[in-house]
């Protein structure tokens, strides 16, 4: 049961993370030079995942986190409200 | 009104706010004294975390770095922010269901080993000191800009501010004046973003105005690329450099701003582990705000500069250009002798040759210090002088809420960590609340007079207090939590590999004369952390192969920590 909760945690880490890691490492950083030759509204899309956009994709990142492991905690029952 | 009374009034005001919240928010226990007696409610932990983590760099110099830097500063955008994805996910849950007070108490109870624990300390103090002495210099040279009070003044007056809050509150009264601060930190910075952002594209937002059309039809990114272009500079949205170096640097960042003491201590203040993980969102969110509007900032103010004072005679210069050559932060040097200011890229031999030289330029003539393109920004555009007094008092509320969380981690690591922990075990917790304020007092006034006489390591230092931490204490913490068979021996060893590696080559390439053309894979100083942290994590997990596993008790902590039943019981002090 507990091994359960563990290995669905790890689960999302693993797939939350690599999003970040392609957000800002990857679009932001190493595809951003091809990225460059779309445009969105008045910026060039990689210079835009470098300066604005990793930045709201971690926001959402972390949103998405606590709304599954709320979900986690509650199907375990290891969450804290019912102290 | 003149923009000094002005000045006075605003900074009086908002000083009059944190003493007034300080005198609210007393301490009374070691608890809350530490760790405001975890009651913090999770949206005012997100914004005293992000005012403790915004300094008087992020509010000052950030902006004006990548105004110079273009694209290449994206670095310290997604490098500040993104390591807040970490802290959500891999730490601030599990560190708050461990319930202590401070990291070293992590590493000591986790690696069951009082040399763990005393190399966290040591690691603490050292990054968080070198980090206080630059922001109490940041308060001391707000003060004698803007209210003409000498500069040792101006560090006396900030440290006595803190001294007064910190002293009497501890944690609890540093977490409520944090939250004043971040609401004036960003109503300073947001305002003349706005404005700006209406002047020059016509949208309100910051965010989206960076990407907005200029009045004369043409975007300005891409009028901002031409105009560095013109003018020899890389253009703004490229660079030509390696994207290793970048890579490095930014993962630096990001590890180091989730090892880092201060920002991780203001987890442990909620009450649940729930509210830990949403405190980590919200404090992202509340410097997601200035971190998003500061790129914004950073193109408006280039291109303003450039159109400003680019080819034009330097007799029809405004008067906030004389007023900042006054300060030092920007220089005209006409070395042509035309009486026409030629800013352009000097060290670029191609348009050296081929536009300078046939034009009869002599060299870059405007010397521009990054510092100033926030402060000056208001001056630039035209704004009331209330906006500029207001960037002030923002200024300031970065610089003393940053000051007082690090010397709260001060503080504990000596009350806490070294004296009820190891030295004096039985201490009262009557004596340790003492001990924590008279530590505390003396960090202030020791931090005042670094502050008024810096050692000349410390502005440099601060910039690698990120590479340490994330070679350091960041693998430790992870393993941790998340690498249950991870032992004392190899976490120590991977602590003082990481350590001594990282420090060694900042030192080396700082100090002892080495040159870029050494670099390991082109990486520079800044990022070296990132291999430090990754030689941490291989040392580690090979040393903690040749020595036996944790005792059960410790197993049986890394178990409780990972599920969140039961945090509210956990005291154990």
């Amino acid at each position: 049961m507990k091994e359960g909760y563990w290995s669905s945690n790890i689960k999302y880490l693993v797939i939350l993370l690599s999003i970040w890691f392609l957000a800002s490492f990857g679009c932001g950083i190493l595809f951003a030079p091809w990225l460059n030759q779309f445009q969105i509204g008045g910026f060039k899309l990689g210079f835009w995942f470098a300066q604005q956009g990793s930045i709201y994709i971690f926001l959402l990142l972390i949103l998405v986190y606590i709304f599954l492991m709320n979900r986690l905690d509650h199907r375990y029952g290891v969450d804290e409200d019912d102290e | 009104m003149s923009i000094q009374t002005w000045t006075f009034i605003i900074v009086g005001l908002t000083f009059a706010i944190y003493i007034g919240v300080a005198i609210w928010a007393r301490a009374s226990s070691t608890s809350e004294f530490y760790v405001a007696g975890k009651g913090v409610h999770p949206v005012l932990n997100g914004m005293a975390t992000a005012a403790d983590w915004m300094s008087a760099a992020s509010f000052i110099s950030m902006a004006g770095l990548i105004a110079f830097m273009g694209y290449q500063g994206s670095q310290y955008l997604m490098g500040w922010t993104g390591g807040y994805v970490l802290l959500a996910l891999m730490l601030a849950p599990y560190l708050r269901k461990f319930g202590k007070f401070t990291v070293p108490d992590f590493i000591g109870d986790r690696y069951y080993s009082q040399v763990a624990r005393v190399v966290a300390v040591v690691c603490a103090l050292f990054v968080s000191f070198t980090y206080v002495v630059g922001q109490m210099k940041g308060v001391g040279i707000a003060f004698s800009k803007f209210l003409e009070i000498p500069f040792t003044w101006g560090v006396v007056i900030g440290v006595g501010i803190v001294f007064f809050y910190a002293v009497l509150g501890g944690m609890k009264g540093i977490t409520y004046t944090q939250v004043a601060q971040y609401c004036v930190l960003i109503f300073a910075y947001l305002v003349p973003a706005v404005f700006i952002s209406i002047l020059m594209v016509g949208n309100p937002i910051p965010q989206l105005g960076l990407g907005g059309t200029l009045s004369d039809g043409s975007q300005l990114l891409g009028k901002l690329d031409s105009l560095c272009t013109e003018l020899g500079f890389e253009e703004y949205t490229t660079s030509a450099r390696s994207p290793v170096d970048m890579f490095f640097i930014t993962a630096a960042l990001m590890l180091g701003t989730a090892g880092l003491p201060h920002v991780i201590v203001r987890f442990f203040t909620v009450p649940k582990v729930v509210d830990a993980r949403k405190s980590a969102g919200w404090a992202l969110l509340f410097i997601a705000i200035l971190y998003t509007s500061a790129p914004a900032i950073a193109a408006f103010a280039r291109t303003n500069l450039i159109n400003t004072v680019s080819n034009q005679p330097y007799s029809t210069m405004p008067a906030w250009f004389s007023n900042w050559e006054d300060t030092g932060l920007l220089k005209f040097n006409d070395k042509n002798g035309d009486g026409i200011i030629q800013y352009y890229d000097d060290q670029n031999p191609d348009f050296v040759l081929s536009v300078a030289e046939p034009a009869g330029y002599k060299g870059n003539e405007l010397i521009v210090d990054r510092d100033i393109m926030v402060l000056a920004n208001p001056e630039i555009a035209n704004l009331p002088s209330w906006v500029i007094a207001l960037v002030v008092a923002g200024g300031l509320a970065a610089a003393l809420s940053t000051a007082a969380g690090l010397l709260l981690v001060i503080s504990s690591s000596i009350s806490h960590d070294l004296l009820k922990k190891w030295l004096r075990p039985n201490i009262s917790e009557k004596g340790e609340l003492k001990a924590a304020r008279w530590a505390i007092a003396a960090a202030v006034i020791v931090a005042g007079y670094f502050g008024i006489n810096p050692p000349g390591f410390v502005a440099e230092v601060v910039a690698w207090a990120f590479g340490l931490a994330a070679a350091s204490f960041f693998p430790a913490l992870i393993m941790g939590i998340f690498y249950k068979r991870m032992n004392r021996e190899g976490a120590v060893a991977g602590m003082i590999v990481g350590l001594v590696f990282t420090g060694l080559y900042i030192v080396y390439f700082k100090y002892l004369g080495g040159t870029a053309d050494e670099y390991w894979w082109d990486i520079s100083p800044e990022g070296i952390g990132t291999l430090g942290m990754l030689l941490n994590f291989l040392v580690s997990i090979v040393v903690s192969r040749f020595f036996p596993a944790p005792p059960p008790d410790v197993q049986e902590l890394v178990e409780r920590i990972r599920v969140p039943k039961g945090a509210g019981e956990a005291v154990g002090h």
